[in-house]
């Protein structure tokens, strides 16, 4: 998907088809806007044949008819191909789901069974080659999976039991090795069939601004057909004060000017906005529930991330060693670099990658059996090595600062007060410090630290611009958050967080009015996320959690709620933008009909006084209501792409936003009108269909 | 124009600005209850007036109570003013003997008054008594204004409140509006117009020989009385059949200049009124400056299309058809565009025989709404209307679903404001789109070609905005023509002040969402630009074909020696 053009010839071709279908009365009825174009279409074919069979044949009015209906098929085509994307993709995977067989797992002998008969619990295996029956949790075993139905991204995944990367999804496909899988959701309630659902329209339920924005153009749509009524009797007024002149009030052209001044480009792209909105966020392997979350998104005031994995990159890192003072820093180095050998943690490794990385220590031979590991226990909170040499045995330690302290002392070392302000120092800028000995001697200090995200300031400092306040969760003491929050420029953080405190953090934003927004994966996040206006879930995260949220991120990257709260805005402001130009337009409009509709009004010795209205010099009446019903019809062709990608978005504040905006659309809107229609005179009378 | 005729206009919008910001502050405290020391002696009549009506001044009620008490309020009006004016013949202060109205006239006279539109259908020296001067159409001159005035208060409690039900008392709000701000200050102008010369007696009408010996009637009356009020309440249902243009109510330059500072006085007062009370300075000077431009350029256009588009035979000398000469040309001008921007409806000349354009700006005015600073609490919350609508199709352009103080602004108040602009706009439209091409329309012109078609498109304008100034000339004293516009006036009236009321309920109901960098800023200058291309739009939209056969064909027509 990702890579996907915007449109294929296959797309294309599908949209079409799907556009002439949705011309029956029941589709068409859903746009009120578009279904007054609909009507006026039949109305003027209805008056286009009347003519051929009392031999009384317009090719004016025939070629109006034929736009008009361009005028619906096209909006139609623009839907067609916003739900088509999407649909694409849900028939791809109901496919694979139809031939989907499961294989249940009792411990030691599997059991072919379809896919649909699985209930929530049971036990499958899937082997390479395996379609992946139904989501589910790995509970044994790592495998890649190519999960490119559902992402688009053809490189495959690793899932594995344990840890972040235990959640697979149904219609998935196993490509190597082999996981044994519990199932978290029946047949019916993947996500997959989700996604169906919402892409088929079946749960596309129009969100609330959708509705808001429809009343609005179906009350300019009422405008304006009061508005074309009254013209007819205030034109047979005018007529009757005229001397001769024949009317061209004909119901054709009051037709065309309706259809030209009611909002037709909003009108015909507005569901396509709405489907493409959710469609966007998917080819960000988001999958929103609904479309008024993703609404939702773009109100955003607040952000609640998590520090780890959002702000900093998963975990501590070793920064710097600090010698005490009689040694020096390349003791430091070596000794922390002999403990941490056998250390798997993150902290462990990045403690050898630093050493190594300064003092080449990966060469030291040691031989293993001159060596005894200490594992890290809870008890004593610390690790390390005895290393038997030649003159006895040397024993290495590494540890949380007061572990190691009391071991020194109990060896009968003395602690140094100038490494107790070392340590203090590190502690307070919100590192971690990691004490390390030889015997009974304190040689130095390890700077564990937080590295916060590269980038990640500038973009909290966008977020700021757009009047969005960041908050940081962390189980950090608040010491240790402060520091991390002033590197990372969040504007505010909760320490020592539960999921208690991050339910009631929420709740007392909201109850300022702001809306909220977080990301979660663990049970516990569960009411947090339900309680949020936008809760992404992790896909790996819990089945609690992926249903109190109402977005899954398939990719579990925290990070992307920012893109999230982007897509939403983009959405809003795709709207707008296009109501903006759809209305400015008619400026335009109505200078290119109504001069062409005057000329024979009030006439004097065979001019009228309305002739000087004519500004924009079209070839004649009939060939300016043409270009101007041709115009209104390609403008939707030309803003489907538009309607599709969304207008383009920078992070500023919402003034700056909003004078691009006015500038873009409604400047543009007030004057590609008058260029558009005087081309297509042009080109209409050059070409002489008129 | 001359410099001293500039330096008049500005000088009247430093005196309008600067009386308005004071009384504006005077307004918000009577609003919230806290009567200012200098009419604090009143406040024993207002506790009397609810121990005689028998109200619970703290009881609140919901939007939907409060629009019941003010509709039944306004139709109990409606209900004397007929009957009074259908039985004057019978009731006392009546010595030219005037007879009883017929129905057609009450009615539409009736609602006239009740509506604040004040479109005179009738001719007050010819058709009214004095009682029915003084109870029926001065008494409602306070009361539609005083009506107006609370959805001030109500818009202010809906802006304001957090998760309530309730807006307010309506009859609290009636008796203070009327009590502390309506009364003394038309108190204070009654006084000031009677010093230079507008009568008030209850005398017989006086029958004089002029010079040339011919007999001539000159009508009496109370009328200063009547007046101050007609204009501090944006009425402008004028004591005598010609309105302003009347020595006896519009004697001096000075009066002149009053009177249009008294129509604009409360309407501008009453925006910075709703800036005070929602502590929000600046946001009501976003709109005052929107309304201030519009202002100014339909002036300039009427100022500048009186001087400079004349038929060919009138070149080079001051156009003073239809101008009375004490008032001349630019008091005229100012007086047209004031009195069609507030919905006040008073004149001073002929406005039919204005310049085609400065005859569309006068409609213009009128079609959007009257919301250049308009009628008294109509111009605000007509414009409130606007402020939505604006902040709807624009804040959706800044990516967030789109919100006015604090406010989220949903489909219900969406469609809402609509009813409010779009039924007045329709009963424009659909009236005299039909009575173009009907015998009661037509018969009622007085001119043929697009003049004739203003004619009866100014009436139906003037009623459904609830202006009532006429255009002179059409014939609206008809059966038909009353009963129509009198139903325009109606629906023009609560066809917004009913959605006004339930958006102010509505958004009382809502929670209130802190401003951010992100929200659509409508302190701005920005905004000023955006609202104001939405009321032109939404206007030039709906109106600007109807317009170009109308006032724009005569003006060609008239460049082009053309008649018709």
């Amino acid at each position: 998907m990702k890579k996907k053009n915007l449109f294929t010839t296959k797309d294309m071709t599908q949209g079409l088809i799907d556009s002439v279908k949705k011309l029956n009365p029941v589709d068409q009825l859903r746009n009120p806007v578009m279904f007054i174009v609909y009507l006026g279409a039949i109305v003027t074919s209805f008056i286009v044949v009347w003519g051929i069979l009392t031999k009384n044949y317009s090719s004016f009015n025939f070629q109006i008819a034929l736009w008009l209906w361009g005028t619906v098929i096209f909006a139609n085509f623009a839907e067609a191909i916003a739900e088509g994307k999407g649909k694409a993709q849900a028939a791809s995977l109901k496919n694979t789901k139809k031939e989907a067989m499961a294989y249940l797992w009792d411990g030691k002998n599997k059991n072919q069974v379809p896919a649909s008969y699985l209930k929530r619990g049971d036990i499958v295996v899937c082997v390479a080659g395996d379609i992946i029956p139904a989501d589910g949790e790995v509970v044994e075993g790592i495998a890649s999976v190519d999960e490119s139905a559902i992402t688009g991204e053809s490189a495959p995944v690793i899932r594995e039991s344990g840890g972040d990367r235990s959640a697979v999804t149904a219609g998935t496909k196993v490509i190597s090795d082999r996981i044994i899988i519990k199932v978290t959701a029946a047949e019916g309630e993947s996500y997959i069939d989700k996604l169906i659902s919402m892409v088929e329209g079946a749960s596309r339920q129009p969100t609330p601004n959708e509705i808001a924005l429809s009343i609005l153009l179906v009350a300019l749509t009422v405008v304006f057909i009061l508005g074309v009524g009254s013209l007819k009797g205030f034109m047979s007024y005018s007529e009757s004060q005229s001397q001769g002149g024949e009317s061209l009030a004909t119901i054709p052209v009051l037709i065309s000017l309706l259809v030209c001044l009611i909002p037709t480009t909003i009108g015909g792209l507005l569901s396509a906005i709405g489907i493409s909105g959710m469609e966007r966020l998917l080819q960000k392997n988001v999958i929103a529930k609904s479309g008024k979350a993703v609404e939702a998104a773009g109100d955003i005031d607040v952000l609640l991330l998590d520090k780890t994995g959002t702000i900093t990159i998963g975990n501590r890192m070793a920064t710097e060693f600090i010698a005490a003072a009689f040694s020096n820093e390349e003791d430091v180095a070596r000794v922390a670099f002999l403990s941490s050998m056998k250390d798997e943690t993150p902290e462990g490794r990045s403690i050898i990658k630093l050493a190594d990385a300064h003092y080449k220590l990966s060469e030291i031979h040691i031989k293993d059996q001159e060596m005894s590991f200490i594992p890290f226990s809870a008890e004593t909170r610390m690790s390390g090595v005895d290393i038997t040499e030649n003159n006895g045995v040397r024993n290495l330690r590494k540890g949380a600062p007061d572990a190691i302290i009391k071991w020194v002392t109990s060896q009968g070392g003395e602690i140094h007060p100038a490494i107790k302000n070392k340590i203090d120092a590190i502690a307070k800028s919100g590192g971690t410090p990691l004490l390390v000995s030889e015997n009974n001697k304190l040689i130095g200090v390890i700077h564990l630290k937080d590295i916060v995200k590269a980038g990640i300031k500038e973009r909290f400092n966008q977020l700021r611009q757009m009047g969005i306040k960041t908050v940081m969760i962390t189980g950090d003491n608040p010491m240790t958050a402060a520091a991390i929050a002033a590197e990372a420029g969040v504007d505010d953080f909760l320490a020592e967080a539960t999921p208690e405190s991050k339910l009631s953090k929420i709740k007392e934003e909201q109850k300022m009015g702001r809306m909220v927004a977080m990301v979660g994966d663990g049970t516990n996040d569960a009411p947090a996320l339900a309680q949020a206006d936008v809760g992404v879930a992790m896909n790996t995260g819990t089945q609690a959690a992926r249903e109190a949220g109402n977005m899954v991120d398939l990719d579990s990257n925290p990070t992307k709620l920012i893109e999230v709260v982007e897509t939403g805005k983009q959405l809003l402001m795709t709207r707008g933008a296009l109501t903006t130009f759809s209305i400015a337009n008619d400026v335009a409009k109505y200078f290119a009909i109504l001069p062409a509709l005057f000329t024979t009004l009030y006439l004097t010795n065979g001019v009228s006084p309305l002739k000087s209205l004519d500004i924009m010099k079209l070839h004649s009446p009939h060939s300016a209501i043409l270009s101007a019903v041709i115009f209104n019809a390609l403008i939707i062709v030309f803003l489907i792409p538009l309607a599709l990608k969304g207008v383009s978005y920078r992070p500023m504040s919402a003034k700056e936003i909003l004078q691009r905006n006015l500038l873009i659309y409604g400047l543009g809107g007030l004057t590609i009108p008058f260029i558009g229609i005087k081309l297509i005179d042009l080109f209409i009378s050059f070409a002489g269909l008129v | 124009m001359q410099l001293q005729e500039v330096f008049y206009l500005v000088f009247f919008f430093v005196v309008l600005f600067s009386l308005a910001y004071p009384l504006g502050i005077f307004l918000g405290r009577v609003f919230e209850g806290d009567v200012p020391k200098r009419v604090s002696f009143l406040k024993p009549i207002e506790s009397l007036i609810y121990k005689i009506s028998g109200i619970n001044p703290s009881e609140k009620q919901s939007a939907w109570d409060y629009f019941l008490s003010l509709f039944i309020f306004n139709l109990l009006g409606f209900l004397v003013v007929i009957l009074i004016l259908m039985f004057q013949d019978l009731l006392p202060l009546n010595p030219q003997n005037i007879t009883g109205m017929e129905f057609p006239l009450a009615f539409n006279t009736a609602i006239s008054f009740m509506t604040n539109t004040n479109w005179q259908a009738y001719s007050g020296e010819v058709h009214l008594s004095y009682l029915s001067q003084m109870s029926a159409l001065t008494v409602q001159n306070f009361l539609s204004a005083a009506t107006g005035l609370t959805l001030i208060a109500v818009i202010v409690r809906g802006v304001n409140q957090k998760l309530e039900t309730t807006l307010g008392n309506f009859w609290v709000d009636m008796t203070r509006m009327t009590l502390y701000i309506l009364l003394p200050l038309s108190l204070v102008l009654t006084f000031v117009l009677i010093s230079q010369g507008v009568i008030q007696n209850f005398s017989n009408y006086l029958e004089l020989s002029t010079i040339e010996g011919v007999k001539q009637v000159l009508p009496m009356g109370p009328a200063a009385s009547q007046i101050a009020i007609k204009q501090l309440g944006t009425n402008g249902g004028g004591f005598f059949g010609v309105n302003s243009a009347y020595p006896f109510e519009n004697p001096t330059p000075l009066t002149n200049f009053l009177q249009c500072l008294a129509i604009l006085l409360i309407p501008v007062a009453q925006v910075f009124a709703f800036g005070r009370m929602i502590k929000k300075e600046k946001q009501a000077v976003a709109i005052l400056v929107s309304m201030s431009v519009l202002f100014f350029t339909l002036l300039i256009v009427s100022l500048y299309s009186e001087y400079n588009f004349l038929p060919e035979f009138a070149r080079g000398i001051v156009p003073m058809e239809g101008k009375d000469l004490r008032i001349g040309t630019n008091a005229s001008i100012l007086w047209s565009v004031v009195t069609t921007a507030a919905s006040n409806g008073s004149v001073n000349a002929m406005h039919s025989s204005l310049s085609p354009l400065s005859g569309l700006a006068a409609l213009f005015s009128m079609m959007t709404g009257e919301v250049v600073f308009g009628g008294v609490g109509a111009g605000f919350y007509g414009m409130f209307l606007y402020v939505l609508l604006t902040v709807f199709i624009a804040g959706l352009m800044v990516g967030r679903s789109p919100e006015y103080l604090g406010k989220k602004i949903e489909a219900r108040e969406i469609k809402l404001a609509i009813i409010g602009i779009l039924l007045p706009s329709a009963c424009i439209l659909i009236g005299a789109g039909l009575g173009v091409v009907s015998h009661w329309g037509i018969s009622s012109m007085s001119h043929q070609g697009p003049h004739g078609l203003s004619e009866i498109l100014y009436a139906f304008t003037s009623t459904s905005g609830n202006n009532g100034s006429a255009f002179a000339g059409f014939n609206a004293n008809t059966p038909v023509l009353n009963i129509l516009l009198g139903l325009c006036m109606f629906i023009g009236r609560f066809a917004v002040i009913y959605p006004v009321i339930m958006i102010a309920g509505s958004l009382s109901a809502k929670k209130s969402i802190p401003m951010t960098a992100g929200t659509f800023p409508t302190d701005s200058y920005l905004f000023s630009i955006l609202l104001i291309g939405v009321v032109l739009i939404v206007g030039a939209l709906t109106f600007f074909p109807v317009l170009t056969l109308g006032p724009i064909a005569e003006h060609l027509a008239m460049l082009k020696g053309m008649t018709f």
